[in-house]
C-alpha cells in the first residue's frame, strides 16, 4: 500500500510543479471559455443555452493539452522503464499515475467551472448540472486520454496524433455529458438517464484505459 | 494445408500469386456485372427518381467501411495474441482501404442527400459516426506512418484498434440517442426486407462486388506491404556491411575484425 501511496504524492507533485502545474490548464481552460463570446456574438441567451456544451469543450481541450505529459516525463528520464520493470502491476501503476494527474489538473478544472459558468450566463441549477457531470465525466477523458498517452509515449511530438486518436475516444463521453448537462437544466426528470450513462463510461474506462495504456506502454519499452 | 502454413509469407505470397489473377477476374466481372444491373436494369425509384442509383455505390461502400474495420480489429487480435507479422501486414493493409470506402460512403451520401434531403450534410447520428469513422481510420493511418519499427508499430496499432471496436459499437448505439433523420435499416430486418426485390438484387451483386473487389485489394496491399518491408530489411542488411567497407578503404590500418 505505502508505494502506491508514495507513487500517487510524487506523480501529484511533479504534475503541481512542472510546466506551471494547475494553474497552467485552467488558464487555458479560461482563454477558450473567452474566446467563445468572440466567435458566436456576446449574445447571452444564446450563450447560456450552449454553456454546458462550451464548458465541456474546453474541458476537454485543457484535458487534451496535459496529456502528453502524462508518460513522456516518465520515459525522458527514464524512471518509465523502472516503473515497468518494477514488478508491480503496470496497469496499477497506470491507474494511479492517471488518478494523480487528474487531481492534478482535471480537478482544478471542475473546481474552475462554477466560476467560467458565469461567463456564459449560466443559472444556478445549470451551474451545479455542468460541474457535477464534470466531476464525474472528467475521469474518463483523463483514463480514455491514458490510452492516446501510452500509444504515443515513444513519440518525439505526439501531442497532436494523441489528440487526433483520443478525440474519437471522447465522443461518447462528451455526448453524454453534455446533454445530462443541458436536459437537466429544463427538466430534471431528463437528467438522470444521460448521467447514468455518463457514470457507466467513467466505469468502463477505469477497466479499459489503464489496461490498453498499461499494454501500449510495455510495447514501447522493448 | 493449415492457417499455420498461411502464416508463412513466402507460401502466402505464392497463393497469392495463384489466387490473384482469378480474384481480379471475378471482381471485374462481378462489377460489371452489377453496374450493369445498377444502371441499365433496375427501375427508377417513383420519388427518388434517378439519385436512387447512387444507393447501389453507397450502401456496399458502408458495409465495407465496417468489414475493413472488422478485419482490422481481427488481424489486430492475432497480432497481439499470437504475434504474427502477417497479422500486423494484414492491419496495416486494411487501414487505407477502410478510410477509402468510408469516404467513399461519406461522398456518395453527400451527393445523394443534396438532391434528396435539400443538404450535403446533417448531423444525423449514422453520418456523425461514419465521420468518426473516417477520423478513426486516418488517425491509424498517422500512426502507422509515426512509428518507425514496424513491429512495435503493429502492437501499438493494434491496442488504438481495439480500443476504437469498442469506441464505434459505443457510437453506434448512440444513433438511438439522437433524434435521427437517416432511414432505418431496411435490409436486415426480422420481417423480410422493405425493399423490392427488382432493387434488392442489383444490390446484393453490388455488395458481392464490392466484397471482392476488397479481397482483391487487401491481397495485393498485403503482399506490397510484405515486399516493402523485404527492402527494407535488405537495405538495413545493405547499410551495416556498407560502412566497414568504406572505412577499411579509407583506413587500412583498421583491424579487420573490429565489426
Amino acid at each position: 500500500m505505502s508505494w502506491m501511496k508514495s507513487l500517487f504524492v510524487r506523480e501529484y507533485q511533479l504534475a503541481n510543479r512542472v510546466g506551471g502545474g494547475a494553474l497552467i490548464g485552467v488558464l487555458f481552460f479560461l482563454a477558450v471559455v473567452t474566446i467563445f463570446p468572440f466567435g458566436v456574438g456576446p449574445d447571452m441567451i444564446l450563450l447560456s443555452r450552449i454553456g454546458a456544451a462550451i464548458l465541456w469543450i474546453g474541458a476537454l481541450l485543457s484535458t487534451l493539452l496535459g496529456l502528453d505529459r502524462l508518460f513522456q516525463a516518465d520515459r525522458e528520464d527514464g524512471s518509465l522503464e523502472l516503473l515497468v520493470m518494477s514488478g508491480r502491476s503496470l496497469e496499477l501503476v497506470v491507474l494511479i499515475k492517471c488518478a494523480a494527474h487528474w487531481a492534478a489538473t482535471g480537478l482544478p478544472l471542475v473546481l474552475a467551472t462554477p466560476v467560467l459558468s458565469l461567463f456564459v450566463g449560466l443559472d444556478f441549477q445549470s451551474i451545479v448540472l455542468v460541474t457535477l457531470t464534470l466531476l464525474v465525466g472528467a475521469p474518463a477523458l483523463t483514463l480514455v486520454g491514458a490510452v492516446g498517452a501510452g500509444v504515443t509515449v515513444s513519440m518525439r511530438r505526439g501531442g497532436v496524433l494523441l489528440s487526433i486518436l483520443v478525440i474519437p475516444l471522447a465522443i461518447p463521453i462528451l455526448i453524454f455529458g453534455v446533454s445530462a448537462a443541458t436536459a437537466g437544466a429544463i427538466d430534471s426528470n431528463n437528467f438522470l438517464v444521460p448521467f447514468l450513462f455518463l457514470c457507466a463510461l467513467t466505469l468502463f474506462g477505469l477497466v479499459v484505459g489503464p489496461l490498453a495504456a498499461a499494454a501500449a506502454l510495455r510495447v514501447s519499452g522493448d | 494445408m493449415t492457417l499455420y502454413d498461411l502464416a508463412n509469407p513466402t507460401r502466402f505470397l505464392k497463393l497469392v500469386k495463384a489466387v490473384l489473377p482469378w480474384l481480379i477476374v471475378a471482381t471485374v466481372a462481378a462489377l460489371a456485372v452489377g453496374l450493369y444491373f445498377a444502371f441499365l436494369v433496375a427501375p427508377e425509384d417513383y420519388q427518388q427518381g434517378q439519385t436512387v442509383r447512387i444507393m447501389f455505390v453507397h450502401v456496399p461502400a458502408a458495409q465495407l467501411a465496417l468489414m475493413c474495420y472488422a478485419m482490422m480489429a481481427l488481424s489486430s487480435i492475432g497480432s497481439l495474441v499470437w504475434k504474427h507479422p502477417l497479422a500486423d501486414v494484414s492491419a496495416k493493409a486494411s487501414a487505407p482501404i477502410g478510410a477509402a470506402f468510408t469516404f467513399l460512403a461519406l461522398f456518395s451520401g453527400a451527393v445523394w442527400g443534396k438532391p434528396m434531403w435539400g443538404t450535403f450534410w446533417v448531423w444525423d447520428a449514422r453520418l456523425t459516426s461514419f465521420l468518426v469513422l473516417l477520423i478513426m481510420y486516418l488517425g491509424i493511418i498517422a500512426l502507422w506512418k509515426a512509428i518507425e519499427d514496424p513491429i512495435k508499430a503493429a502492437k501499438v496499432n493494434a491496442i488504438i484498434t481495439l480500443v476504437g471496436v469498442i469506441n464505434v459499437i459505443i457510437i453506434k448505439f448512440s444513433v438511438e440517442w439522437w433524434n435521427t433523420l437517416h432511414q432505418p435499416p431496411s435490409i436486415i430486418r426480422a420481417d423480410g426486407p422493405a425493399i423490392h426485390s427488382s432493387i434488392l438484387i442489383p444490390l446484393g451483386l453490388m455488395a458481392l462486388a464490392f466484397v471482392l473487389l476488397f479481397v482483391t485489394l487487401h491481397l495485393m496491399s498485403m503482399r506490397n506491404e510484405i515486399m516493402r518491408r523485404r527492402i527494407r530489411a535488405m537495405r538495413m542488411r545493405a547499410a551495416s556491411v556498407a560502412p566497414a567497407a568504406s572505412s577499411s578503404t579509407v583506413t587500412k590500418a583498421a583491424p579487420a575484425g573490429a565489426r
